[in-house]
Parts: structure tokens; sequence; C-alpha cells
């Protein structure tokens, strides 16, 4: 009689130990970013629901970006192809090791004449501190604050907890959207991808 | 009282199995270095600087021609990896103009996280000079404690197959001709 509440007891015991000692997935590891790295740990991989598609066009919008610029997604139309990358939030693990990277392949975006612009739901003093860490970035970064995730929700990547999808949308001149990767959130998309689909616009 | 002892019995058994306790120490000076293998370079200067043959898939640290090899795990993405990729073929370029430790001190990056065309877009964007390899499952990255980057790992190549770790540091290695010779006394130089 009472070894099977034993059993039950361990088990749920040993489950929660393995749970505990697996590491947290694609944490931040650059050091540029120190301790101030919050851990989200594993997350639904895709938590909303695209309202776009290939081949639609892409829908505008007006942001400001960290530099007080405003910048609308039609500003581009007939002069370059633009890559939207929304990350989920600023000071988490994986978005803060993705766009450091863009900042250095400024000349295969050129090449394909393309910009990029990087957008979170975050206020544009959070993102001012956090892409400081970055570097200087070539790229606009655009606040998606208030009302809150707007273009997130516009694009249909805005999750239920209010953060944005990892999801990249390029879009070509005629403002026709080419390319969708709703990424899953805990995972860095590969360069590869992006550029072989920025290849494509040519 | 014995159910509690067999809890205990199970979590110490669970604890001592588990990855975080087996595998995630950091690398530190004085231990032996993990073990992992690395993809053969493609790229013959690659296999000619490390001294490996480009018949097999895989080699290890021990199939590298050298008496000291500093491993740097960095990143495309992390801006101190690449704010310190200058000074890392700094680095290079002195080992390679002492004639001491030509030949007999060798560098090489592992690129956590990142796939092949990332660590590729890193060595041509800084002139990286010595092969990165990739480690696009962070299956490497794991084995040394999911260190932060860039990291830097030296470690002496012993005669029976070994490697002893001589320094396992985060961050800038300082002044390049005090560091250097650090590197050569570790390397019996």
């Amino acid at each position: 009689m009472t070894k099977k509440p034993a059993l039950n007891t361990m088990v749920l015991l040993v489950m929660l130990i393995v749970a505990l000692s697996v590491p947290a997935w694609a944490q931040t590891h650059s050091e540029a970013f120190k301790d101030n790295i919050y851990v989200t740990g594993e997350l639904k991989p895709v938590d909303s629901i695209l309202k776009v598609k290939v081949g639609d066009m892409a829908p505008d919008f007006m942001l400001f970006s960290i530099t007080g610029q405003k910048v609308t997604l039609s500003q581009y139309r007939g002069k370059k192809n633009v890559v939207i990358s929304f990350v989920p939030a600023a000071w988490t693990a994986v978005c803060s090791d993705q766009w450091p990277g863009y900042n250095i392949v400024k000349d295969l975006f050129d090449k394909n004449d393309a910009v990029l612009l990087g957008i979170t739901v975050d206020n544009i003093p959070t993102l001012y501190a956090w892409t400081n860490q970055m570097g200087k970035l070539w790229f606009p970064v655009l606040s998606d604050f208030y009302p809150h995730g707007k273009v997130a929700e516009l694009y249909g990547v805005l999750r239920s907890d209010g953060t944005s999808e990892r999801a990249l949308f390029v879009i070509d001149k005629r403002g026709v959207i080419r390319y969708i990767d709703v990424h899953d959130i805990n995972k860095r998309p590969p360069l590869e991808v992006l550029v072989r689909e920025l290849e494509k616009l040519k | 009282m014995k159910k509690i002892f067999i809890l205990m019995m199970v979590t110490a058994v669970v604890l001592a199995g588990s990855p975080a306790a087996a595998q995630s120490a950091q690398p530190k000076a004085g231990e032996k270095l993990f073990d992992f293998t690395l993809p053969v370079p493609a790229d013959r200067a690659d296999r000619n600087y490390l001294g490996i043959s480009g018949w097999g898939k895989t080699f290890k640290m021990a199939d590298i021609k050298a008496n000291l090899v500093l491993i740097e795990i960095l990143s495309m993405y992390c801006p101190f990896c690449q704010k310190e990729a200058p000074v890392v073929n700094q680095l290079y370029e002195a080992i390679e103009k002492d004639p001491a430790a030509k030949g007999k001190i060798k560098i090489i990056g592992i690129g956590a996280g990142n796939s092949t065309y990332e660590t590729e877009v890193f060595r041509k964007r800084y002139n990286v000079p010595f092969p990165v390899f990739p480690d696009p499952d962070y299956d490497i990255h794991k084995k040394c404690g999911e260190v932060r980057t860039p990291f830097f790992i030296a470690v002496r190549l012993n005669a029976n197959g070994t490697q002893d770790v001589t320094y396992a540091k985060l961050g800038g290695f300082g002044e390049i001709p005090a560091f250097l010779e650090t590197l050569k006394k570790s390397a019996g130089l």
C-alpha cells in the first residue's frame, strides 16, 4: 500500500531533476552582454497566427527608430528590397545574438539591394541601451511599443504574452512579400537561408 | 524514513549521471581537455596549417601537428568576438614571425552555434588566417560548459595523445608579447 505513492513521488522527482539539469537551450553567450541577459528558458516555438502570406502586398506601417527617425515601409517602395527582422524582446538570450551578426554583413544586404529593419515591441530607451551593447548598428532599429505591438499584430506575429515572434519577412521593391520565416523562437535562423532568399530577388 | 532515504539515493544517482554534472564543467588550467572531434577542413591551406591529412572526415586534437593549440570559442554573432578578431590575428602573425613558435603553436576557432556559412562569413569579414570550425548544434560548446565568448583555451598536446589545458579564460588575453611568452613556456619552447 505504501509503495505506490513513493514510486509516484520518485518518478516526479526524477523528472524534475532531469528537467533542471538540462542546460537552457541556446543562451546568449557573448560576453558583451555580461550578466544582463534574462534567461527565459525554452518557450513555445510559435505562438501566433500569420495574417499575411507570400505574394501579398506587405502592410505599410510607420514606426520611430532609436535615433528618432520616422520610418515607413513604403518609403523603400521602388527603391530597395526590405528585410524585416522581428525579434521577441530586448535583453533576452537568442535575440541578443542575432542582430550583431547582421551587423557584420551589410555587404550582403547591399549586394542584393536590400535594407534591414529591426523591430521589437520594446520601448526606445530599452532598445537604445540594449543595442548599444552590440556596437554601432548600420540598420534602423524600430520600436513597436505603443500602441503595443501594432505592427507585429498587423503581420500576425504578436505572441500571447505581448512579445513578438522571431520572424523574418523579405519584401521586394514592389512591396510584395517574397519570403516569410516565423522561426522557432528558441533558435536563431541560419544566415545562409536569408541570404539565399535575397539572392532570389534578382 | 525509508522512503526519504530512497528518494535521496535516487536524487544522488540522477544528479551524478546528468549532463549538467558530467559535462558542463568549464575547462580549467591544469586539467585534461574534454574529448571532441572536428571536421577535416575542405581548404588545403587549413589542412596544411594543422598538419592533418585530407583523408578522413573528422580529426581530433591529437592529430594536429603542434606542441600547443590555442582554441578560441567564438561566434559570428558575438560583438566581443568581432572586436577581438584583429587582436587574435595579430597573435597569429606574432607566432608565425617567431622562429621558435612557428609550426609549434597553432590557433583554431570554434563557432558556437554557427553554421559553416556563418564561420566563413566571420573569417572573410575579419581576414582570419587560422581555421574556424562550425559547431552548429552547440555540441562542443556544451562540452566546455557553455562558456561565454570569446573564450580562449590553450592546450598542450602530449606525446601519449592526451591534452593538458594550460590556460582557460574568458575575454581578451592582454598584451600579445607577454601572452606569446606564456604560450611558449607552456609549449616547452
